[in-house]
C-alpha cells in the first residue's frame, strides 16, 4: 500500500470554485427571468451569446497560449451572464460578442486570470462597449408596444425631476432598463440567496445601499427627500451592481473593514457620477473605480494584530 | 464573561466513530521502540547498552537542559540502539526492547503526604523524573513550561477541547478516570498557585461534561467550562482569549497574558507520577478514521509502533490513502508505520482519498474566506501570494510568524490552495533570513 505524505490539513470543506459559480448562475436566473418576461425572447438570446462568446474565447485563449483549459472553473459563463445583464435589449449581438471577448480576454485572461484581474471584467466590457457605440447602449426600448425607445427612469433623475414610473413598477421590473436590472425584488432575491449560501457577505451590498441612500436622502434634488432615495435606490444599475458586481472576488476586498469601506466608496461615488458625470448613470464607473483600490484598501484595513495593543485584560 | 475565539471552522467531526467501543483494550507489543527524544528540547542519552534486562518504568535515558527522561514501557532486553523512523518524519535515535511478556515493573514510590505539605520543587521534581510532557500535541517538558510560569499565573487551564475532528482520546480519559485530571490539576495548583482553575471542555463531549460534574463537588475549587464546539478552540492561544478574553501576543508564551495551560492527558499524568509514582510509559490513543477496521480508543505502552495498533484495530483498507499521526489539520502524514507511538500521540488516523482533496491547479479566488476564519487574524491569501513571490519584507509586515498552522484557511479555500504547506515555507524562510 502506498501512503500518500503531504501537508496537514488532510480534510478540507466541500465549498469548491465551480459550486461558487454555480450559485451566482442561480442567483441571477430570477432577474434573468423577469428580464426575458419584461422585455421579449431577445433579452435571452443576447444573454445566451454573450455567455457563448465568453465561454468560446476562454477557450481559444488557453488553445492559442497553450495553457490549462479553465472553463470548468464556471468563471466565463458568470462574466458572460453578468455582462448580458448590463446591456439593453436592443444591443446588437455583434456588441455583445466584443464585449464578451474583450470581457475575458483584455481585462481577465491577461491580467492573470481567474482571481488576478484588477477590474471586474463585466463592468469593464459594459464601459468599453459604452465609450466606442454609446448609441448601442443607451438606446432602450419603452415597454409599450408602439414606442420605438424610451428614457429610463435614470434619464430623468439626471435631471432634477422624479421618474414617471411607479416606485412599485421599478421595484417589481415593470419598466424599461438593462435586461438585469428591471427588478429590484428579482435582484435582491438573488442577493438574499447568495448571503445565505455563504457565496457573499452582505457588507459590500449593505456599505453601498447605504450608503447611496444616506447620500440621496441628505442631497436630495427634489422636495421629497424620501421618495427621492427610494427612486434612487431602484433605478439604473444599482442593485445589479451593488449585490452582483461589487462582490466580485477578484475586484474587491477581503478584509471585513475594506469590504465596507469599498462599498461605502462606491456609494459615494456613485451618487457624485450621477449628480455631476457626463452620463446619467454611475455604477459602472464608481465599481470600476473602486476596484483600482482593492489591494490598497485592503492593506490599509488589515485586522488588528492577535495579541496587540490589549494584551493583558484590566482587572 | 462569554467571550469568543475569532475565526474558526466547523468540520465534520466524526467523534463517534471511535466512541462506539466502550472498553479500553490494552494491547501487549512484542517489541518497543522508545526514542531518546519525544520533547522540544534535548535529546536523552541512553542510560542503557543492548543486552541490558530492563523493566517497566525504569528510566532508561535522560539528559541536561530542556529534556525530561524516558522509561521503558514493557520489561524485556534491550536489543538496539540505533536510530529509528520517528513520527517527526526524521529518524530519531532509539532504545528497542523485546517484551518478555513478565511485565515487571520498578516498585512505585508514592507521594503520600497531603498537598499542603508538598512544595513546588518537590512536585516539579516528581514531575521531570516521571518524563511527563505535554500531551496535547506540543510535547514541551512539562516541569519547564510550570517553573517558567511559576508566579506569575493567575488562570491555570486544563485543555480537554480536542477540537481536532475523529479524535476522542481525552473525551475517554473524561469518562473514564475524570478524578484523576481533576486531582491533577490540584497538584500544579499547588505549585502555580493561580486563583482560577478551569477545566474547559467543548459541548460535544456530553457523557464526559456529565462525568465532570458528578466529580465536580468534591473539587470545588476547579471550575467547569463548557464551549461552543468549534475548531480551533483548543489552540492555545485561541483556548486562553476564549475563557479569559486575553490575547497573547505573537511571538510570547501565555504566560505572557498570566495564563498556563495544560492538556488534560498531562494532568492525569501527573496525578499518575505523584500520587502512584508510576511514570509516563502509557497513554490513550485513539484509532480512527473510514479506513481503519474497528475505530476505538486503546491504552497503549509509549514505543507500540503504529502497525500493531492498526492491527489490534482490525487492519486497514486497501483504499487507505493516508495514515496520519495526530488530527486530520494539524496531524503528520506517515509513510512509515513501523513509527511509534510517542508521549505526544493523541491519535492514529487512517483516511481514505478525501474528494476534497488539493487542486491539481489550485486558483486564489480572492474570495477572502481565508480572513474571515483565520483564528489570528491573518490574512492568508496575501500571505500565500506573497510567500511565492519570496517577499520577506510583505511577510514581516503580514506577520506570517504568527501562523499557528491550524488549517482553517485551507479547508475553507474554494480553490484548495495549499496554504499551510507554503506557511511552512514562508517562514522557514523568515526565519533564516532572520537568522542571518
Amino acid at each position: 500500500m502506498k501512503l500518500t505524505v503531504a501537508s496537514s490539513p488532510h480534510i478540507r470543506g466541500n465549498f469548491r470554485t465551480n459550486r461558487i459559480m454555480l450559485d451566482v448562475v442561480i442567483a441571477l436566473l430570477p432577474a434573468l427571468c423577469v428580464g426575458v418576461w419584461m422585455l421579449g425572447i431577445r433579452a435571452l438570446l443576447v444573454t445566451l451569446v454573450s455567455i457563448a462568446t465568453a465561454v468560446a474565447a476562454e477557450w481559444l485563449y488557453s488553445i492559442l497560449t497553450k495553457t490549462r483549459n479553465t472553463i470548468v472553473d464556471g468563471s466565463a459563463i458568470v462574466t458572460g451572464l453578468l455582462l448580458s445583464m448590463t446591456l439593453p435589449v436592443t444591443v446588437p449581438y455583434w456588441q455583445v460578442a466584443v464585449g464578451s471577448v474583450f470581457a475575458i480576454i483584455i481585462v481577465k485572461a491577461l491580467c492573470g486570470g481567474l482571481g488576478q484581474n484588477i477590474f471586474n471584467p463585466a463592468l469593464a466590457a459594459r464601459a468599453f462597449l459604452m465609450l466606442i457605440w454609446p448609441l448601442g447602449l443607451t438606446k432602450y426600448p419603452a415597454l409599450e408596444v408602439d414606442a420605438v425607445s424610451s428614457a429610463t427612469p435614470l434619464h430623468h433623475m439626471a435631471m432634477t425631476s422624479l421618474p414617471e414610473e411607479d416606485l412599485l413598477d421599478m421595484f417589481l421590473g415593470n419598466c424599461p432598463g438593462s435586461i438585469g436590472e428591471i427588478s429590484a425584488l428579482a435582484l435582491l432575491l438573488g442577493g438574499v440567496y447568495l448571503v445565505f449560501r455563504k457565496v457573499i457577505s452582505p457588507r459590500i451590498p449593505l456599505a453601498y445601499l447605504g450608503s447611496v441612500a444616506v447620500l440621496t436622502l441628505i442631497f436630495s434634488k427634489t422636495g421629497a427627500p424620501i421618495l427621492w432615495m427610494a427612486y434612487s435606490l431602484l433605478s439604473g444599475g444599482l442593485m445589479l451592481g451593488a449585490i452582483f458586481m461589487a462582490t466580485d472576488y477578484a475586484t474587491s476586498p477581503a478584509t471585513a473593514m475594506g469590504q465596507i469601506v469599498y462599498g461605502i466608496g462606491c456609494g459615494v461615488l456613485t451618487v457624485l457620477l450621477r449628480y455631476f458625470g457626463l452620463y446619467p448613470e454611475g455604477v459602472t464607473y464608481a465599481i470600476l473605480l473602486m476596484n483600482a483600490l482593492v489591494w490598497v484598501i485592503d492593506r490599509y484595513t488589515a485586522p488588528r494584530r492577535f495579541g496587540a495593543k490589549k494584551g493583558v485584560e484590566k482587572a | 464573561m462569554k467571550h469568543l475565539f475569532f475565526g474558526g471552522i466547523h468540520p465534520k467531526y466524526n467523534k463517534e466513530m471511535s466512541t462506539g467501543v466502550t472498553d479500553f483494550h490494552s494491547i501487549t507489543p512484542k517489541q518497543v521502540v522508545i526514542p531518546l527524544q519525544q520533547h522540544i528540547g534535548a535529546p536523552c542519552q541512553s542510560l542503557v547498552q543492548v543486552g541490558d534486562r530492563v523493566l517497566r518504568g525504569q528510566k532508561i535515558g535522560d539528559g541536561q537542559g530542556l529534556c525530561v527522561p524516558v522509561h521503558a514501557s514493557v520489561s524485556g532486553t534491550v536489543v538496539a540502539i540505533e536510530p529509528r523512523p520517528h513520527t517527526s518524519g526524521r529518524d530519531v535515535m532509539a532504545i528497542v526492547i523485546d517484551n518478555d511478556g513478565k511485565d515487571e515493573a520498578i516498585p512505585h514510590n508514592p507521594e503520600t503526604r497531603p498537598l499542603e505539605e508538598l512544595d513546588a520543587d518537590t512536585i516539579l521534581h516528581t514531575i521531570r523524573e516521571a518524563g511527563l510532557v505535554g500531551m496535547g500535541g506540543a510535547a514541551f517538558p512539562g516541569n519547564v513550561k510550570a517553573l517558567s510560569a511559576m508566579g506569575n499565573v493567575d488562570t491555570l487551564i486544563a485543555n480537554a477541547c480536542e477540537c481536532e475532528p475523529y479524535i476522542t482520546a481525552d473525551d475517554s480519559l473524561l469518562r473514564t478516570e475524570p478524578e484523576h485530571v481533576l486531582e491533577g490539576m490540584l497538584i500544579l495548583k499547588q505549585v502555580l498557585k493561580p486563583n482560577r482553575i478551569v477545566l474547559a471542555v467543548e459541548d460535544n463531549k456530553v457523557q464526559a461534561i456529565e462525568k465532570i460534574k458528578k466529580c465536580l463537588n468534591l473539587f470545588p475549587q476547579i471550575e467547569l467550562a463548557v464551549l461552543p464546539t468549534r475548531y480551533p478552540q483548543g489552540a492555545e492561544k485561541q483556548l486562553i482569549q476564549a475563557l479569559t478574553g486575553r490575547e497573547v501576543p505573537g511571538g510570547k508564551l501565555p504566560v505572557e497574558v498570566n495564563c498556563a495551560v495544560f492538556n488534560v492527558s498531562t494532568f492525569a499524568a501527573i496525578y499518575r507520577a505523584v500520587r502512584l509514582g508510576i511514570p509516563l510509559t502509557q497513554r490513550i490513543v485513539t484509532i480512527s478514521g473510514e479506513a481503519i477496521a474497528v475505530p476505538q480508543n486503546f491504552i497503549v505502552r509509549i514505543g507500540t509502533p503504529f502497525h500493531d495498533l492498526i492491527a489490534a484495530a482490525g487492519g486497514l483498507n486497501d483504499r487507505t490513502e493516508r495514515v496520519i499521526s495526530g488530527g486530520p489539520m494539524m496531524g503528520f502524514a506517515q509513510s512509515d508505520l513501523s513509527v511509534p507511538v510517542i508521549k505526544a500521540t493523541n491519535s492514529i488516523l487512517c483516511l481514505l482519498k478525501d474528494k476534497n482533496g488539493a487542486a491539481e491547479n489550485p486558483v486564489c479566488l480572492r474570495c477572502g474566506k481565508c480572513v474571515g476564519v483565520c483564528p489570528m487574524r491573518l490574512q492568508p491569501l496575501y500571505m500565500y501570494r506573497f510567500t511565492n513571490a519570496q517577499r520577506l519584507d510583505e511577510l514581516e509586515r503580514l506577520n506570517l510568524l504568527d501562523c499557528i498552522e491550524c488549517g482553517s484557511c485551507a479547508f475553507t479555500c474554494p480553490g484548495k490552495l495549499p496554504l499551510v504547506e507554503v506557511f511552512r515555507k514562508g517562514k522557514k524562510l523568515l526565519r533564516e533570513a532572520k537568522a542571518k
